[in-house]
This record gives structure tokens, sequence and C-alpha cells, in this order.
């Protein structure tokens, strides 16, 4: 079966991420860039379905030249090739200008599967996958923590307010995985070896077919209009414990009365 | 005229969700309350919408909405919507909402503004405030070129009040079309939780990273005994596998505002941050003096939670029996 996941490569878990006041747009230049590791269980899924079944991996990911790291660590981990979206004309995309451009880049691969994380690790918004199972015109299967493919259908465990709700439809889907419904391999020497000889194909929006009225900044239909603080929480007492710290805490429980 | 405000009104353990009356006590607020019900639903469930102020009502009771997934509720929705224009829909950040909303703005060819916190209807548009990068900004967004708004509310944005409406229920047209019977809903399975539920507690004690390991919640689930609360955790203690995700408080998991929020071992994280920062007080115990949580702590000790955890434990018993 071929698989497509697509994923995101964003800004290191180390870095403190910043909105410029300017483009109101994350600052993404000159900062550690990595595989989101939503996204990284998201090709580990892959990974692990055409081992059992065969096929092929590709990561589509939309992104700068910073997100070139990310699309190598994800052939390292055994992902059969990758497409990035590599365009100016696609930077400031909001969510439905996203999952146009990507829609319009999984259309020229042949797939049985798409994968995809419920949502990024920095932007959170969760609604590009959705969007892009109705752009491809196949059933959107959400929120799995449990996978199976059986000839010619998905069944999943989808996460539910209360527990699991088993899910199923024909191939081919889309499906969207949890955080936690595996642990992503790291890529081993053999593998970051061979990464360097896999294709990346790049793709900019005319490729997609894909104008300033769909995509970019120009195309978005969600507009940020301000970037600000919120209000500040009064500061707190902090203190080291030196024996008393338990005793503190209680301390403070009675003076606002909860014991 | 007053702005039409919508709601995607949800059904969960046979009763209308939280966030369903938190986002029609809004919408009565800043315009004219209206909800989309659909699928089965309790005895006196449009009684309740209406008393948190939906003052009509469109009505479906068609199992199809339960039995195949997100698409019969996706196109009865837009068909709604290209029918009566309202100015702004609201859904749930729930897992449902988020399925229908994502398809809806596919199909509509409209944006959606994700996690937002609060709004206001300005010059005819949308103003929507959004605590960003889980606590560390809050923006405001719009959508611009667009009719009907769709909008994702965090749960907890608004307090829920009643504020009855005279309602008219209007039944619609189940969506039957074959094609729309792709996702099939085969079982749902309630997994049993012990303990106090997370929801709606008014003491939780999270545990995150710091705790090592699954064996040491036990001390967590000590702690909030005694001081009769619930247990919760951060993404890292749950990815760990540590505690099931049902535990999880953060933004992709609950979002929780207790009166006391005890956070153990984590370190703050944004997507911890944005579920649990509106907590009317915040404690914190944790090694290392620099965790982003101190910012957000009315009282924070910096140090070995194994040492302090069990002198708490021992200290609240102690005045609790005196």
């Amino acid at each position: 079966m071929n698989i497509v996941v697509c994923g995101k490569v964003i800004p290191a878990s180390t870095v403190i991420i910043e909105i410029d006041p300017e483009t109101k747009r994350m600052v993404r230049k000159g900062v550690p860039h990595e595989l989101d590791p939503a996204a990284a269980s998201a090709v580990e899924e892959g990974l692990r379905l055409v081992e059992k079944h065969g096929g092929t991996v590709t990561l589509v990911t939309m992104g700068t030249n910073d997100a070139t790291i990310g699309i190598r660590n994800a052939l390292a981990m055994g992902a059969t090739s990758a497409v990035h979206l590599f365009d100016d004309a696609l930077a400031g995309s909001d969510t439905l200008g996203t999952a146009k451009a990507l829609a319009a880049a999984i259309k020229k691969l042949e797939f049985d599967l798409v994968i995809c994380a419920t949502e990024a690790s920095d932007s959170y918004s969760g609604t590009v996958p959705g969007q892009i199972a109705h752009l491809l015109g196949v059933p959107p299967v959400s929120f799995a923590k449990e996978i199976s493919v059986d000839g010619k259908q998905i069944t999943i465990k989808r996460q539910s307010e209360n527990g699991y709700d088993v899910v199923q439809a024909d191939l081919p889907a889309l499906v969207s995985v949890t955080s936690g419904i595996n642990e992503p391999r790291y890529p081993q020497l053999k593998g970051i070896m061979s990464a360097k000889k896999k294709e990346i194909k790049i793709l900019k929006a005319a490729d997609l077919g894909l104008g300033a009225d769909q995509v970019g900044e120009s195309g978005a239909r969600e507009k940020v209009l301000t970037v600000g603080r919120p209000p500040k929480r009064e500061a707190g007492k902090i203190v080291t414990d030196e024996g008393e710290g338990g005793k503190q805490i209680a301390d403070f429980l009675a003076e606002i009365k909860v014991i | 005229m007053a702005d039409v405000i919508w709601v995607y009104a949800e059904i969960l353990d046979d009763k209308v969700t939280p966030t369903t009356l938190e986002m029609l006590t809004k919408a009565a607020e800043v315009g004219k309350a209206e909800a989309v019900l659909l699928g089965p639903a309790p005895d006196g469930a449009a009684e309740i919408l209406a008393q948190y102020g939906a003052s009509k009502i469109y009505r479906c009771a068609d199992p199809v909405y339960n039995d195949f997934l997100t698409l019969p509720a996706a196109e009865t929705v837009a068909g709604l919507i290209q029918q009566h224009k309202p100015q702004i829909m609201l859904f749930a950040s729930s897992y449902a909402g988020r399925d229908v909303v994502s398809n809806l703005s596919a199909r509509l060819d409209c944006g959606v503004i994700s996690d937002v916190g609060d709004f206001q209807i300005k010059d005819g548009g949308i103003e929507a405030t959004i605590p960003a990068l889980g606590a560390s900004y809050q923006n405001t967004s719009t959508l611009v070129e667009q009719g009907t708004k769709l909008l994702l509310v965090r749960p907890k944005s608004f307090e829920p009040n009643v504020n009855e409406q005279p309602v008219a229920i209007e039944e619609i047209a189940a969506a039957t079309d074959e094609s729309l019977r792709k996702v099939h809903m085969k079982e749902r399975v309630a997994v049993k939780r012990e303990g106090p539920q997370l929801e709606g507690a008014k003491m939780i004690v999270s545990g995150g990273r710091g705790l090592k390991g699954e064996e040491n919640f036990t001390m967590l689930k000590d702690l909030a005994d005694v001081l009769g609360g619930a247990v919760g955790a951060s993404r890292a203690a749950v990815d760990a596998g540590w505690v099931p995700y049902a535990m999880q408080i953060g933004q992709t998991g609950k979002t929780v505002k207790p009166d006391i929020y005890l956070a153990i071992g984590i370190s703050g994280a944004v997507q911890h941050l944005s579920g649990m920062k509106t907590s009317k007080y915040i404690i914190t115990i944790n090694k290392d003096a620099e965790a982003p949580i101190f910012q957000y702590s009315d009282f924070g000790v910096v140090g070995d939670l194994f040492k302090i955890v069990p002198q708490l434990i021992d200290e609240i018993k102690k005045r609790k029996g005196a």
C-alpha cells in the first residue's frame, strides 16, 4: 500500500517560540528546527503499516528551507521519498490554504492512505487533516490511537471523551493519529546514510495550480489583527525547599482556607 | 436586528455538553442564539438549550448522525448555513466539533479560527481572541471575505448562565445520501476511570515527567485523596504511558479550571499551560527553579517532589485530624 504522511517541520522543542509583531507570524528564521514529534509519530505509523503490508511512505510537507532537516529525519527513519512545498507564495497561508496546497500535492501521488497528526505541536489548530480529507474526497478517520488495515479497509480505535470508539472506513482514506499512538524510532546510521540519496521533490504554488487567491497571505481568510501578551498573573511566592517545603504548601493551603 | 449566532450542540453521555451551554450563553449575550442539534438526544435536551439562550433549534433526531461520523453532520450544517446565513457559527473544540468544522470549512471554502477564547462582533465582522502558543501570547484574529464565520471555541471560555428564551423548534430532513455513510461508528467503548473525575473538580493534583514513573502516581493519588481532589497529568506523563489519556490536561487533553491546581513535576510547556492556566490558585513543586510553570504559580516550591509531597500529605492529615 502507498502511504502519504503529512507533517510539519517546526522550531525545536528547546526553542521558546516568538511571534513577530510585524508579520504576525511565528519567528522561524535562525532557530533550530526539527520534525514535529507529532509528525514523527505519523511517519512511524506509516512505516509500521508498510513493514506489515508492503508499499511506500511519502512525506509531504510545506515550509521554508528550514524544513530540510526534518525531511531528512523522516527519510532517515525510513520514509521512501518526500515532497517539499517550498515557495514564498505559500508563506502566510491559513489552515485552509495549507490544506489546499497539501491536498494538491497529494493528488499528484498514488495513495491508499494519508496519515496526519491530529495537530501540529506549534500551532495546534487541528483543522488541516479534516480539510485535506474533504479536498481529496476521502473519508476522514480521526483521532486514531490504534490503526489496523485489512484488505481494503481501515479500522481504528478513535479517542473519545470517555474511552474510545471503533471506527471503520474503506480505503483510500485519511487518518489523523494522536500523539502517543507510538514511540517514533530514532534514525540509525544506515538510515541516515541512505536518506542522503533519497529524492526530495520541490513543488511551488504554480506546480500545484494554486493562485494568490487560494494560498499564501493573500489567500488567507484568517487574518491576525493583533499580537499581544496576556494579562500577567500577579507574581506568586516561590521558595526553595530547605526541608519544610511540604509544610509551607500546607501553610499556603491553610491561608487560602482550603485546609 | 441582532446578529444570529449558531451553536453546534453536542450530546455526550446522554447529556448536553457543558461547552454547548457555555457557547449558547455567550451567543445569547451578543446576539440571537440558535442551535443545531443532530442525532439522538435525551428527553428535554431542547428545553435545556432554550434555558441557556437558544431561541431556535434546528433539529433532526435521525440516528445517521451517530452511526456515521462527520459527513452527514457536515452536509446538513452546510445546507443550513447556505439557506439561513447566520453571522457566526460556534463549535466546541471537541472531537466531533473539530471534525465537523474542518470538513465544513473545506466544503464551504471558508476559513475557520481555532482555539477561540473569546470573540466580539465589530463593524459587522468578527474579532476573536486566541490564547496563541498556549499561554504566552494573546492574539486577535478575524475572518475576511466570507459569509458565516466559523469558530472553534475552547471549553471553559465562558460561564454558562440560564437565560431562558421562548424557543421555536424546526425539524429538518436527515442527510441520507449513501455517499455520506463512509465513516462507520462500529462501537463506543467507555473506559472505566477510577477516582474522582477531572471535569468539574475543584481541586486537581497533576503530575508530569518529574514523577519518573507510573508507580509514583500512587503518591499523587494519596495527596488528591487527603485533599478530596482528582488526579491529572501532563502530556509527557501520558505519552510515557504512565497514566491514561483521559487524565491528560492541556491543549490536546482536557481544559480544567479548578480552584486549586497543584502542578507536581510539571515544567509548564505551553501545551500544558493552555489547559490549566485559568485555575484560581496554582501551586507548584519542581526541582528546576527556571521551569516556566513558576511564572504562573501563586505558590511554588523549588525542590525534590519525592521529599515534599509525602511531607505535605502528612501535614494535611495532621492538620485535618487536629
